[in-house]
């Protein structure tokens, strides 16, 4: 990673323009203000509730965790957050702004869990196209294909790419033109350890330049690499602590274990 | 509305277009070979020829572009691309414009190379203004999106989308007047033949290479396919929904 966090926390403030002041704008590091407000957020999909009152805050700067087993609701938590789920009802707020506002658009970047981009155009091609669409310019793009590590493959077309390659392209595209809160659904999944610990170290380095990170995973695991964790299940939202606390609370430092914990005390009580 | 946002997306079709060398030949090359098909399937009968070969003229950009704009468009539904550009600050509007520019770039040079072959290799004879003739055509094209992009809202898949070709496009065919004239139709097929767009295209194409002189039955006749062309335009830009489940 040649970019220091600093330089990159500079870098997007410049070709953005924000619409409303938020309270993000001049964050104590202190008081942590929430970049995301969550109360009694429900959804239904095809008339079942798939996810039930939860309320939470995500703090900004700070990278949270969003982990649960497949099926626990975590991309419809995240759908929802970026405005393109339907039937959401409850309380959403992202940077103090009803969520799926349009003048979120430019503040908010969705990864999906399957890399949306286009696979017959080169890895520049696509990102050229994204960048004119936020209006950022050509360094923007080069900062990006070097965040990734894919400058030296940029001509090349997407689909001759490995699945992790594919996967890192379409992260490039959501960092382009800074966004304040970057909505990642499963954004190591399937990669080797190596890049895993790579793109982890990333998320720090843009939280740290003051962007809000929702992760997604399923693997228990990556829990520890986050500021703070939303634990669901099967639609309920069963926590939401520092990885330190929820080991401290469940009284292991296995967090696979911490988890069959706090479900079991659920399920007791 | 940002001309930039258009222009960006003509452009990104575009170079979707130029990865894509075989389809661009494709759709430019075969229309004058089954023009030049259809001269020496009437060999010796110069007025079939003549006949026939104008409404088939304005059938090409229908075909290619419901084609290229459904399966277009139902990638962009199906890979999540379209999912992720509406979380950006793209308009509908903006991304359908930029379709448009850029799938209009390759219907204008199909009709031209096409119009260039009939009518000075093949010696295809229009009555009227050619130029007519070819602005039909670009209208006919505008329809094909329209009607391509509204069946990608009803395809899950490429194989389904395709089927949607022989479903929506082959009736027009049998029912415009190209095989029977409309007058001489069996009534209630007559009354079907009234409320499909092609319909009028051929119409106005049988307007064109009869008559002379453009009369107003023929700028009726174009005024009803642009606004089928509007409603499936605007119905496809209602199935683009930001919000699904």
């Amino acid at each position: 990673m040649k970019l220091a966090a600093v330089e990159f926390a500079g870098m997007p403030a410049v070709p953005r323009v924000d619409h409303c002041p938020s309270a993000d704008d001049a964050p104590g590091p202190a008081s942590r203000p929430a970049a995301v407000e969550a109360d009694g957020l429900t959804v239904s999909r095809g008339g079942v509730e798939v996810l039930h009152r939860s309320s939470f805050t995500i703090a900004t700067g700070r990278v949270t965790g969003l982990l649960g087993p497949s099926g626990s609701g975590k991309t419809t938590l995240m759908r929802a957050l970026v405005g393109v789920q339907r039937n959401v009802s409850g309380t959403l707020r992202v940077l103090g702004i009803e969520a799926g506002q349009p003048s979120l658009r430019r503040r908010i970047a969705y990864l999906t869990q399957a890399p949306s981009v286009y696979g017959d155009l080169t890895i520049r091609e696509n990102l050229d196209y994204f960048a004119s669409i936020l209006a950022v310019g050509a360094a923007d793009v080069e900062n990006v294909l070097e965040r990734v590590e894919l400058s030296a493959l940029a001509g090349r077309a997407v689909r001759r790419l490995s699945g992790g390659e594919q996967a890192r392209v379409s992260l490039a595209s959501a960092l382009l033109g800074g966004p304040k809160v970057l909505v990642l659904d499963e954004p190591t999944v399937g990669l080797d350890p190596v890049l895993r610990r790579h793109l982890w170290k990333l998320f720090g380095e843009l939280a740290a330049g003051g962007a809000t990170l929702l992760v997604s995973s399923h693997v228990m695991d990556e829990a520890r690499r986050c500021d703070e964790l939303l634990l669901l299940r099967d639609g309920w939202l069963i926590a939401q602590d520092t990885p330190a606390e929820l080991a401290r609370r469940t009284g292991t430092d296995d967090l696979d274990e911490a988890f069959l914990r706090l479900v079991q005390d659920g399920a007791s009580r | 509305m940002s001309l930039r946002n258009v222009r960006g997306t003509a452009l990104r079709v575009l170079a979707q277009l130029r990865h894509d060398p075989r389809t661009i030949a494709l759709v430019l090359l075969v229309p004058c070979v089954l023009m030049t098909l259809l001269r020496f399937v009437y060999e010796g009968r110069r007025e079939v020829f003549d006949a026939a070969g104008a409404p088939l003229l304005s059938l090409f950009p229908l075909m290619t572009m419901f084609l290229v704009t459904s399966v277009a468009l139902l990638r962009e539904r199906t890979t999540g691309t379209l999912e992720r550009l509406l979380t950006t600050p793209l308009g509908k509007l903006e991304l359908l414009l930029g379709y448009g520019l850029a799938f209009g770039v390759l219907a204008i040079a199909q009709v031209a190379i096409a119009f260039g072959v009939s009518l000075g290799l093949l010696g295809l004879h229009v009555a009227a203004s050619k130029l007519v003739l070819a602005l039909l055509c670009v209208l006919v094209a505008l329809l094909g999106m329209g009607l391509g992009l509204l069946a990608s809202a009803f395809a899950r898949t490429e194989f389904q989308v395709v089927q949607f070709f022989p479903a929506t496009i082959t009736p027009q065919l049998l029912l415009c007047g190209l095989l029977t004239p409309r007058q001489h139709m069996q009534s209630v097929l007559r009354a079907v033949s009234d409320v499909l767009p092609m319909s009028y295209a051929v119409d106005a194409v049988h307007h064109l290479s009869r008559e002379a002189t453009i009369g107003s039955a023929l700028w009726g006749d174009l005024g009803i396919v642009v606004g089928f062309a509007m409603v499936a335009i605007a119905l496809g830009a209602a199935t683009l929904r930001r919000r699904t489940e």
